[in-house]
């Protein structure tokens, strides 16, 4: 290990409009080394990076390379400079195979893909990738398309290789698997920086810590001296507790029952398969799966947003005890038959809310048909919206401001804010908390709560099991669009459902 | 192997935060002087003229006398009907480009019943029928696409666009059938002596009624997309058509009632054109205002009381340039480059409103 480091930023500032995404940042990283940049969310992290990858261009500071200051005003410039970023979104061909998308955009003059898929092979034994390098990318999961980002990164020449939350979609024994790979690259003398908010992972894999807060660099310590603790309090600056208060279910009646439900999506590929469960009132029921395994489709079709091949879902009216059909109904239809259904979908600004519309007007998204004038009522949306700034401290410069422009946690705020006011039955949240600060998730988390105490059947899709084991009554298991297992939030091991998760099923989608 | 990269680039583009309204309209401003900066040097190199002769003969040319004045409002007012009509497709984000076509079918329209039905109707039956008739017409027109799109989601830009070729064909047609004399492909002036089907002079002004419908629609079109649920609704779809299906919205309908009442205007214009105007009808009657019409919308961001400033402008514009070619002996194209000029920088100046750019020192930024 040579004592001049692989990376070194001094002074890097970047400010879009009003908001400054990194302010004044220093980071060192030496060859050979894992370095985790730690952070919530919008602390900068990733828009640091991408001034490394020649994304962004800082509006301030100094990048040295090797001890050589540089500039870096494209990706080519980065990757002239053997820096390669694994972006959160893949950035791959999908009508390509593996080795057609590794070798894509490399202009030596020569095309021989046969070469060229020899020289990937070796590579790939090198580190222990396990791939299939003739499959398309569409047939991919989302750990092998990864790995194609990886060893795309490795073949075009990178020993700075940059992980964006390389772990967000992985099961953990997926992840356990990336790390082994990228505990090989360090000892051939790659550096790696990986982002992640995920603290067990920091100080699984990284020598290194740096911590960002609002971005601001904060400090780095050796990963050896950090725990949880220490973490945390650096990068949110005060302790936190990581308890999720969990009360014991009330009363709980079957309020939705779903059985037997298949569902095709508009390819003919079949999604769901078989789907029973029933969502008690007065408990929080967690889903858990890799992301894509049907837990949309699920909820949008419970919504009435997708229609189902086969089976039932039923709704027991807690009002008059009748037992209604949602099968094949319209969301307004569904609202019609006095179902009081809240939705928070996974996509916020592009379907649950409208970024361009102010709060208020995205209030009146559930309320505006009523009456019967043939014009809008903005009084009541408008007391709504107030109401929700201060009861849930969204920060924003007034309830006219377009959620497009609020932060992340902000815009949920909104959203989980006008779904519980109209007082629903059944409330349905996928991915609250994603991308969401400790903070904010933690608000989120407390809602969630409060609607399960005044006896509303909660389905809480999520992603991190730890949150799903301290936050659910009871916790539905699905892979491949098929229920592999329904686990008692209160004795279940995170283990057990990373097992459930990849169990694989018979009629697996295509 | 690293290409020694130490040069910082000579200029970078950095998003704006949100301009203050005075700010975003002092760049406007300037844009529009700098256009004719550039214009004057263009006009002494091409001409030999001084440039203030000519932009002296421009605003005469627009507004030079009473007759001019008033041809000028009357354009305005029919342009600007047109904008209105394409505004509630294009918030919804169906670019309707068929406007020029649904005119024309709505002046169809009013021909027809001013030639068939005006020797047979009393002004106080015929006057409202050929409203009626023709935004049917107009509406009707647009129904085929968006029918299309609601069901089938085809591309409505090129459906619309290739209805405006039919509409062109069959006006030629009906042109033949009742052109006067026989034959001669041309209408001519219909009902001249009776002036049957003719929109009534007010206080002795012949345009004035146009542009008191249009200022009437202009209003009630800004109140419709603002306040009403339609409105709220057109602007749910087009923001995000998931959003609107998630809320329960019923897209296929908002779609078509949307469209319909875009046709139903352009069939508006076509009386407007037809019964108010030319009391004659060619291929050319819509004369390009059909496409105008998308400028003068997106110009104003779809709002339609900055639409009374954008289709200002842009008659203002097209008039003033005709004046130019005619009084300096200059052909039309020369206008053209003008008009093409002061509308590129007013376009371009959204840009430096929205992102500013910086150059190598540092802290230099352009406008």
């Amino acid at each position: 290990m040579s004592s001049i480091p692989a990376i070194e930023l001094k002074g890097i500032t970047k400010v879009f409009g009003h908001i400054v995404a990194n302010k004044d940042v220093d980071l060192v990283v030496m060859r050979g080394e894992i370095l985790s940049i730690l952070g919530e969310n919008g602390s900068g992290k990733t828009t640091l990076m991408n001034m490394l990858a020649g994304i962004y261009y800082p509006d301030e500071g100094h990048i040295f390379i090797d001890g050589k200051e540089v500039n870096i005003s494209s990706p080519k410039d980065a990757l002239d400079l053997k820096i390669g970023m694994i972006h959160q979104h893949f950035k791959l061909v999908d009508v390509f195979n593996a080795v057609e998308n590794i070798v894509l955009g490399i202009t030596d003059g020569k095309y021989d893909i046969k070469a060229s898929k020899k020289k990937i092979k070796e590579t790939c034994e090198k580190y222990g990738f396990e791939i299939d390098l003739e499959k398309k990318i569409y047939e991919m999961s989302v750990s092998e398309k990864q790995t194609v980002e990886i060893v795309k990164a490795l073949y075009k020449g990178a020993d700075i290789l940059i992980l964006d939350e390389p772990t967000a979609v992985l099961t953990p024994q997926e992840t356990q698997k990336l790390f082994n790979v990228l505990r090989k690259m360090r000892e051939d003398g790659k550096s790696i920086i990986i982002i992640t908010h995920k603290l067990h992972e920091v100080l699984e894999i990284s020598d290194r810590v740096s911590v960002l807060r609002k971005g601001e660099y904060i400090g780095t310590i050796n990963t050896a001296e950090a725990d949880e603790a220490t973490l945390t309090e650096m990068m949110v600056g005060a302790k936190i507790s990581l308890d999720i208060e969990r009360s014991e279910p009330q009363n709980s009646v079957d309020r939705l029952i779903v059985k037997g439900v298949d569902l095709y999506s508009k390819e003919g590929v079949q999604v769901l398969h078989d789907i029973s469960f029933t969502a008690k009132s007065g408990e929080i029921l967690g889903i858990a799966g890799i992301s894509g395994s049907g837990q949309r489709e699920l909820l949008e079709a419970i919504a009435g947003l997708q229609k189902i091949s086969g089976g039932e879902i039923l709704y027991n009216n807690p009002k008059t005890n009748a037992q209604e059909d949602l099968k094949d109904k319209t969301p307004m239809q569904i609202r019609n038959l006095g179902v009081r259904l809240s939705f928070v979908p996974e996509d916020r600004l592009g379907m649950g809310l409208v970024g361009n519309m102010d709060i208020i007007d995205n209030m009146m998204l559930r309320s505006y048909k009523k009456g019967k004038s043939v014009f809008l009522e903005r009084k009541k949306p408008k007391e709504l919206a107030n109401k929700i700034i201060d009861d849930l401290q969204v920060v924003t410069p007034d309830a006219k401001t377009p959620v497009r422009k609020l932060s992340g946690g902000n815009v949920q705020k909104v959203l989980v804010g006008r779904e519980i006011a109209s007082s629903p039955t059944v409330l349905m949240a996928a991915y609250p908390v994603r991308g969401l600060d400790i903070n904010s998730s933690y608000t989120i988390y407390n809602l969630l709560n409060e609607q399960k105490e005044k006896g509303v059947a909660v389905i809480f899709v999520g992603e991190d099991l730890d949150v799903l084991i301290e936050l659910c009554d009871r916790i539905l298991v699905i892979c491949g669009g098929a229920v592999t297992g329904i686990v008692d939030g209160r004795t279940a091991k995170k283990e057990e459902i990373g097992l459930l998760m990849t169990k694989g099923h018979g009629g697996e989608a295509k | 192997m690293s290409k020694s990269v130490t040069k910082e680039p000579l200029m970078h583009i950095v998003k704006r935060d949100a301009l203050p309204n005075w700010h975003s309209w002092a760049i406007r401003i300037a844009a529009i002087v700098a256009s004719l900066l550039v214009c004057a040097l263009i006009i002494i190199f091409f001409t030999g003229e001084n440039p203030l002769n000519i932009y002296i003969t421009m605003i005469k040319g627009a507004v030079g006398s009473t007759r001019r004045v008033w041809s000028l409002m009357q354009n305005v007012a029919v342009l600007l009907c047109v904008s209105l009509a394409v505004t509630p497709a294009f918030r919804m984000k169906f670019w309707n480009l068929g406007a020029e076509g649904q005119v024309l079918i709505g002046g169809l329209a009013t021909t027809a019943c001013m030639i068939l039905l005006g020797s047979k109707l009393p002004p106080y039956i015929l006057i409202p029928m050929i409203f009626v008739v023709s935004m049917i017409a107009g509406a009707v027109w647009a129904l085929i696409p968006s029918v299309f799109k609601a069901i089938w989601n085809t591309n409505e830009t090129l459906f619309t666009l290739m209805m405006n070729y039919i509409a062109i064909q069959i006006v030629s047609y009906f042109a033949y059938v009742w052109s006067v004399p026989k034959g001669s492909g041309t209408i001519g002036v219909i009902n001249e002596p009776t002036k049957a089907g003719w929109l009534p002079d007010l206080f002795g002004q012949k345009y004035l009624i146009n542009i008191v419908i249009v200022a009437v629609l202009t209003v009630v079109i800004y109140i419709y997309l603002k306040y009403s649920k339609h409105g709220y609704e057109i602007s749910v779809v087009g923001e995000s058509e998931n959003t609107a299906k998630y809320i329960g919205i019923n897209v296929k309908k908002v779609i078509i009632r949307t469209v319909l009442l875009s046709g139903a205007l352009c069939g508006l214009t076509g009386v407007l054109l037809v019964s108010g105007t030319d009391h004659t009808l060619t291929k050319d009657t819509a004369a390009g205002r059909g496409f105008t019409a998308v400028m003068v919308s997106w110009l104003a961001k779809f709002n339609p009381l900055y639409m009374i400033l954008t289709s200002f402008l842009i008659v203002f514009l097209q008039k003033g340039a005709i004046e130019i070619a005619t009084v300096f002996g200059l052909n039309d194209s020369f206008s053209d480059i003008i008009t093409g000029i002061i509308i590129f920088f007013i376009i371009g100046s959204e840009f430096f409103i929205n992102y500013k750019v910086k150059f190598r020192n540092g802290k230099g930024e352009s406008k």
